[in-house]
């Protein structure tokens, strides 16, 4: 290869288990009876829906559109009729219901009218909000809403588009299998990519262990009637996430808490690429997906599904097989584990990774950090994850967010090479929980000390009130006094006058006021009480004149 | 379970393995070189460390098997054997080695939670308090067996001598000896210059007769560490090129009284040190740059210790007083995060291609 490559910092080598499901054909997987379509299946707000219950969708049809900036639409994976509209178990990490559209499936599988746009004859703001209405998101994983990275905003230009087919993640193989068999369709998506971001260098990075990928895109980048490059990529875990592929092709990093198009990059998962020419030069919005079925099953292998899908009806199809210990949505390094397999297949869901005890034996005991420093050198964020740990560890939050907490990509390699065998990540992540949820608190806290301090504000501007009130109050009765001498003729003094009258009012008042006061304990005393309290004034003065004494005789010998 | 899934197989068990497999060269040169009386006194030290770690582990309520398994109580054990003379009494390598596990280790939180290196606690416990019994020290076959009368020591007499077995003085005498460092520094008390001193029949090439293999042994083990990434090159290369630059400045302009650079370099306790002692994580540096501060701190205190302290040799010492200034370095010394601060350039570039 011709093309300088640089190194990202870190990184780990896991086992592959890449060709358990590359052996066998793409599969499409059957109908399934029911299918349930989350409507939050990418990043910002939920997709709102259009359709009702009992309302009969086509296949293809728009049933929840995008809401707001930062969201993208919902459409049905099949035609049949819609039975819900409500809760329902989504493969989240939380594991608590979302809001879902289910569809009864017909069996008919007929398409809504679609067909291929023109996209070169369209307005940039036409095809971008078309984009949308196709509901195209990031099938890397993220999930991001592509319309919104296919719009170049204010810089008008992304100079690099890096198109990302590393796969870096063990086991997962679906962006192999659709560049082994959909490279020019690929390249098609490339193209409007290319068109709306007006980037003059392509580059595809493919990791190395996937030779067929890399041989079947260079076979179709040699058609292609603008510059693209196939770049083969040292295989090494995470290079296929977006930092470390830009840093791998392009030697730059992306600025802390900034984006890659700020250095004027932008990058796109193969299969959003793939996705994208669907939807342009067919019509067809993104309603399916690769999606690999691996690891204990007795056919691993990558299957075409229907958005909604259970995860059940795929796993079926590879072939369940007794001593399942558990279930993960994508690779073993930052997958899902899904406790419940009847949850839909998602955009997100690029592989079913089905656990056994002899492929993910449980980890042995935690023992004590050694400081031994792996987990540093196979950060590829460049962070001090022993650092990290015993800040964690201490709740010492503020330290941990010093030491670049949320610069943690949470990839595991940290985890994966720890020789004491700590769940390092999920000690960030607690970690990561913690601060988010005393910034909350926080919030909160501002928000009553906002109230506190207009409730003080608002008593302090009530008492100002009634104060000028009753300055206004006395100002009347002062000109009330005032009008007596002047109707004697003596206006020069009269204000003079009006204020003593008020003075001597106000003593007046004072002087009655004294004198209904209730009597001291040392008024009104009986004589023997006043007897008595002379004999101790005397006897204290005896003490006083005693006491003083020896001072006059020291200053007198 | 959350992610990630998957783990390597390395454990702490294994690291520690490794380091114990690495001692081996040495050791085998040791009892080449030296006599068999060094397994008596590992041997004794192991037994010691086991059963202090056990009886730490039970009062502290921890469970014995997985902190016994992780042989870091025989890394310790080891590592403080082999600074001590090899024919030691026994109660001395028993103290040591009680005070290495008992008050260093896990008096301080146990495994991982020490701040001072517990072997060099030990060591430096021994020699403050019972300096003569440190300089027991087996003189090198090669001379000791040319003398008159000389007898090489069996396994057994070796463990007659430690368990304080009544030796005939001279037999004693004539088997051990003043180790090179000692010989210099009495040397250059009655006022010889280094090379007048260096005449005498324990130096050999580069360090002492003997010495000098047992060190390229010890660093024969070192490079097996490093080359299996056990540790990282920072400490030990920053640690002898500290050694080397402070004896060769001082060597430099005053080669009458400072000994040569090559010769403190290739002293058993330097290499012993660079590879197994300062490279221990747990009371190290963690830090690219703060290994390498640690590792020149630590050689620079070694040859001033060496040259003005009162001890034979000053590398337990140096380890400890930058024991205590880790703290300090690694939040002095954290290196920059991906992505930080590379704003301050126009074209984001940062690293050089790679060749």
């Amino acid at each position: 290869m011709s093309r300088e490559l640089f190194k990202f910092k870190g990184g780990i080598h896991p086992p592959g288990h890449k060709a358990e499901s590359t052996g066998r054909p793409i599969h499409p997987a059957p109908l399934p009876k029911k299918l349930v379509i989350p409507l939050r299946q990418h990043i910002g707000n939920p997709a709102r829906p259009i359709v009702d219950v009992g309302e009969r969708v086509l296949k293809g049809q728009l049933i929840a559109a995008a809401d707001g900036a930062i969201s993208t639409a919902v459409h049905a994976s099949s035609s049949g009729i819609v039975s819900a509209i409500g809760p329902a178990r989504v493969p989240h990490i939380s594991g608590l219901p979302d809001e879902c559209i289910t569809i009864e499936t017909d069996g008919r599988d007929e398409w809504i009218a679609h067909g291929p746009l023109d996209y070169q004859a369209m307005t940039r703001a036409d095809l971008l909000a078309h984009l949308r209405d196709m509901g195209l998101a990031g099938l890397g994983g993220a999930v991001f809403p592509s319309a919104v990275k296919l719009d170049p905003g204010a810089a008008q230009t992304c100079p690099t588009l890096i198109i990302n087919g590393g796969e870096c993640e063990p086991w997962i193989t679906c962006d192999d299998m659709l560049m082994r068999t959909q490279a020019d369709a690929i390249l098609q998506g490339v193209a409007i990519m290319r068109h709306l971001l007006g980037s003059s260098e392509i580059l595809i990075g493919i990791e190395d262990n996937k030779p067929e990928a890399i041989a079947a895109m260079q076979a179709a980048t040699a058609k292609t009637d603008f510059a693209v490059e196939t770049v083969s990529l040292p295989t090494r875990y995470p290079g296929g996430g977006a930092k470390q592929m830009i840093e791998t092709l392009t030697g730059k990093q992306v600025p802390s808490g900034k984006l890659s198009t700020d250095i004027g990059i932008q990058v796109f998962n193969v299969g959003t690429a793939y996705a994208l020419a669907r939807a342009v030069h067919h019509g067809e919005p993104l309603i399916s997906r690769l999606v690999t079925v691996t690891g204990h099953v007795l056919r691993a292998q990558n299957v075409e599904a229907l958005i909604g899908t259970p995860f059940d009806t795929l796993i079926q199809l590879a072939g369940d097989r007794d001593g399942t210990t558990g279930v993960l949505m994508g690779g073993p390094m930052m997958g899902l584990p899904i406790p419940d397999t009847s949850v839909p297949v998602v955009k997100a869901t690029n592989c079913i990774l089905v656990e056994s005890a002899e492929l993910f034996p449980p980890p042995p005991k935690a023992l004590p950090c050694i400081r031994c420093t792996r987990c540093a050198d196979a950060c590829p964020a460049e962070l001090q994850p022993q650092e990290l740990f015993r800040f964690a560890k201490s709740d010492d939050f503020g330290r941990a967010q010093e030491y670049h907490l949320f610069d943690c990509i949470e990839c595991g390699c940290c985890s994966y090479v720890c020789p004491s065998h700590i769940p390092l990540v999920d000690f960030y992540r607690y970690a990561k929980s913690e601060i988010w949820a005393r910034e909350r608190d926080k919030r909160a806290a501002d928000l009553a000390r906002e109230r506190h301090e207009f409730r003080l504000f608002r008593q302090e501007r009530e008492k100002t009130e009634k104060a000028e009130k009753l300055a206004a109050k006395a100002q009347a009765k002062r000109a009330e006094l005032a009008a007596a001498p002047t109707e004697a003729g003596n206006s020069g003094t009269s204000e003079a006058d009006a204020k003593k009258a008020l003075i001597a009012a106000a003593l007046a008042r004072a002087q009655a006021k004294k004198t209904e006061t209730t009597p001291q304990n040392t008024d009104n005393l009986s004589p023997d009480t006043q007897q008595e309290i002379a004999e101790i004034e005397t006897r204290r003065a005896k003490i006083r004149a005693l006491a003083r004494k020896p001072l006059e005789s020291e200053e007198t010998p | 379970m959350p992610s990630p899934f998957i783990i390597d197989r390395s454990s702490v068990t294994q690291i520690m393995a490794w380091v114990l497999a690495a001692l081996l060269p040495g050791i085998t040169a040791y009892v080449w070189l030296f006599g068999p009386g060094i397994l008596v006194t590992l041997t004794l030290a192991s037994v010691t460390a086991l059963a202090a770690e056990a009886a730490m582990l039970k009062a502290r309520g921890y469970p014995a098997k997985p902190f016994l398994a992780d042989l870091s109580a025989i890394v310790t054990a080891w590592l403080l054997a082999l600074s001590l003379p090899s024919l030691a009494p026994w109660w001395l390598i028993i103290t040591g080695t009680l005070f290495a596990i008992v008050v260093a280790k896990h008096l301080y939180g146990g495994l991982g939670q020490n701040i001072f290196n517990p072997a060099m606690v030990g060591y430096a416990v021994l020699i403050v308090s019972f300096p003569v019994q440190m300089t027991q020290w087996a003189g090198p076959l090669e001379l000791t067996l040319v003398e008159p009368g000389a007898v090489q020591l069996s396994l057994a007499q070796s463990a007659a001598v430690i368990f304080g077995g009544d030796l005939p003085k001279a037999t004693l005498d004539a088997i051990t000896m003043a180790t090179p460092l000692d010989v210099l520094r009495t040397g250059l008390y009655q006022q010889l210059t280094v090379d007048e001193t260096m005449t005498q029949a324990i130096f050999g090439h580069y360090g002492g007769v003997g010495f000098e293999w047992l060190a390229a042994a010890f660093l024969l083990g070192g490079l097996l560490l490093w080359a299996l990434r056990i540790i990282s090159w920072q400490v030990p290369l920053a640690f002898l090129a500290g050694i080397w630059l402070t004896a060769g400045f001082l060597h430099f302009f005053d080669a009458g009284r400072f000994g040569a650079p090559w010769f403190h370099l290739f002293s058993p306790s330097v290499m012993l040190c660079a590879f197994f002692i300062a490279t221990d994580p747990v009371s190290g540096a963690t830090t690219p740059r703060g290994k390498l501060i640690f590792g020149l701190g630590a050689g620079f205190l070694t040859i001033v210790i060496r040259t003005w302290g009162g001890f034979p040799d000053g590398v337990a010492f140096a380890i400890l007083l930058m024991n205590l200034c880790v703290p300090l370095i690694d939040q002095y010394t954290q290196p920059r995060v991906y992505g930080e601060a590379i704003v301050k350039r126009d074209d984001g570039t940062r690293k050089e291609p790679r060749t």
